[in-house]
């Protein structure tokens, strides 16, 4: 054991050195990215020796950051706020290309082969899709709004909402010429929208009205079907002080775990029917809840003004079996990829904890500058992030 | 549009101090406001209030608008959109003084 952490130490060192860091003998399957949101820069980390390895600096507004990886984790794709794509090597810690692609985006995903990267942008709208190596533009898909909820599905293609209009688009780029179809309203509003990890499920969450709209794209013309249309919303509703991200939300136990906006709560859906399952009270907002890997549980953070706080529910119960206080301002979490370890951010602790699942403590802690989004490069292998 | 709400909200503000004396907030609370402006408010505005899912807050943006507007959207937010109310958050001082703040201070 001794010996394993002193070979990571030594290579981490050997990476830090500028010249010949490339040919260092190096893994990617254990480094992540940590967005520092208001310093433009982002940290490369190590997340089996808990270390950072390097700052990387120079990536704009990176406010509501997101990371996709390539098929082989080499290289990040980090979408920034002001439009900024920017590709990093993970091996030298590296920005190999940047293009400014748009005014105002807000996240990105990559293809499944892994060829294609797109933006989904505010400013100008709609989304536009380049050329993973170069990041040269190859489509610009102009949808009538901002876009939200950009997913990659099967076969090169991508899924995305607009805000204003309420519409779902579907975007086909395995042949010579983009085919785009619209697939339909999904309600007032949209917020975001997550895709289950079998790429069948696109789930959009509706910020006008009540409900969530669900897509099922295995089918050759994907429908909405509306659901949850009534979780009492007008009962309990208070401010919304932020989005929920759907992104990464939870499906355990044959279930969605989906948030009811402007309420302290988290609604159980039975997957198979769409029928409500259970309502568990929340210490506040939920933002994200995500599953633990290979458990039945689901760790929830929370809004403005109970971000200092995560929550641990039991997805056979739907009770809250644990409550945490990190720090202030709790913005992301990401688990490893077995969920022995959960990753948190706390913006305005200036911290990263490393939790352990089992025991649920803090089993390290990393300094970082106003720290949000932490993506490790096992999401290369996960469709919809 | 946009603005028809805070004017009819601003003229409900009677009693309102036009201008927060400097003294009213303490410079820790300052702190915690202008941090708030740029994290809080920046998560739908923008770190540097270009926008995002809320509209620009620029000077430019703004150029429009009185402070006591804006410090009344900022309280009761702006009905049937994203905008929320601060009001539990927030003191009237501390809206208007927020409000101040993006007049006159551009972020980049
Ligand atoms: C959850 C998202 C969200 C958050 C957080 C948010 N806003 Fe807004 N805000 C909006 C939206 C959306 C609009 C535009 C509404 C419309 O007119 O369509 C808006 C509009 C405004 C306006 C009116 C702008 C104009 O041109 O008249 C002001 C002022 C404003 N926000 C201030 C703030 C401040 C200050 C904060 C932080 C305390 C804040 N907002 C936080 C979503 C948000």
């Amino acid at each position: 054991m001794r010996r394993f952490l002193a070979t990571l130490a030594l290579s981490a060192s050997l990476l830090a050195a500028p010249a010949g860091a490339e040919t260092a003998p190096r893994a990617t399957g254990g480094l992540g990215l940590v967005i520092e949101r208001a310093t433009g820069s982002v940290l490369l980390v190590d997340r089996i020796a808990h270390e950072v390895i390097s700052r990387i600096e120079g990536l704009g507004d990176l406010s509501h950051a997101s990371v996709t990886f390539s098929p082989d984790e080499r290289l990040a794709y980090v979408f920034g706020r002001d439009g900024g794509l920017t590709q990093v090597d993970m091996l030298t810690g590296a920005i190999t290309a940047r293009v400014l692609q748009g005014g105002n985006a807000i996240g990105g995903a990559i293809s499944d082969d892994g060829a294609l990267v797109a933006v989904s942008n505010y400013e100008p709208g709609g989304v536009r899709v380049f050329d993973a190596e170069t990041l040269e533009m190859v489509a610009d898909i102009p949808s009538g709004g901002k876009t939200v909820g950009l997913v990659d599905l099967p076969n090169r293609r991508f899924a995305w909402t607009v805000w204003e209009t309420g519409t779902v688009w579907l975007a086909d780029l395995s042949g010579e010429v983009p085919v785009i179809t619209d697939l339909g309203q999904a309600g007032l509003n949209p917020y975001d929208a997550v895709l289950s990890g079998d790429g069948r499920h696109y789930i959009v969450g509706l910020f006008g009205e009540k409900g969530l709209t669900l897509f099922d794209m295995w089918q050759d013309a994907p429908e909405p079907v509306r659901f949850l249309s009534d979780y009492g919303r007008e009962d309990a509703e208070m401010p919304v002080y932020k989005m929920p991200h759907l992104q990464g939300w939870a499906l355990t136990e044959g279930q969605f775990a989906l948030p009811a906006v402007g309420q302290h709560a988290l609604l159980w859906v039975e997957r198979a029917t769409l029928a409500q399952a259970g309502r568990t009270a929340l210490h506040g907002q939920p933002i994200f809840a995500v599953a633990q890997p290979g458990s039945p549980y689901v760790w929830v953070n929370f809004a403005l003004p109970h971000n200092d706080t995560l929550q641990v529910l039991d997805s056979r119960t739907h009770e809250v079996v644990a409550t945490l206080t990190p720090g202030a301002a709790v913005l992301h979490m990401e688990f490893s990829p077995r969920g022995h370890e959960l990753w948190v951010s706390s913006r305005d602790g200036n911290r990263v904890f490393v939790y352990d699942t089992h025991s649920r403590t803090v089993k390290a802690e990393l300094e970082a500058q106003s720290p949000s989004g932490i993506f490790f490069t096992a999401r290369a292998h996960r469709t919809g992030l | 549009m946009r603005n028809a709400p805070a004017l009819c909200l601003a003229a409900t503000l009677a009693g309102f101090a036009p201008v927060p004396a400097a003294a009213e907030i303490s410079a820790e609370r300052v702190e915690r406001l202008e941090h708030m402006l740029v994290q809080d408010c920046g998560s739908c505005h923008g770190l540097v209030r270009k926008g995002g899912l809320g509209s620009p807050l620029t000077r430019d943006a703004l150029a429009h608008a009185a402070p006591e507007g804006l410090a009344a959207i900022i309280l009761d937010g702006i009905p049937g959109t994203a905008m929320p109310p601060w009001r539990a958050l927030l003191t009237e001082a501390e809206a208007l003084w927020m409000a101040h703040h993006l007049l006159m201070e551009p972020r980049e």
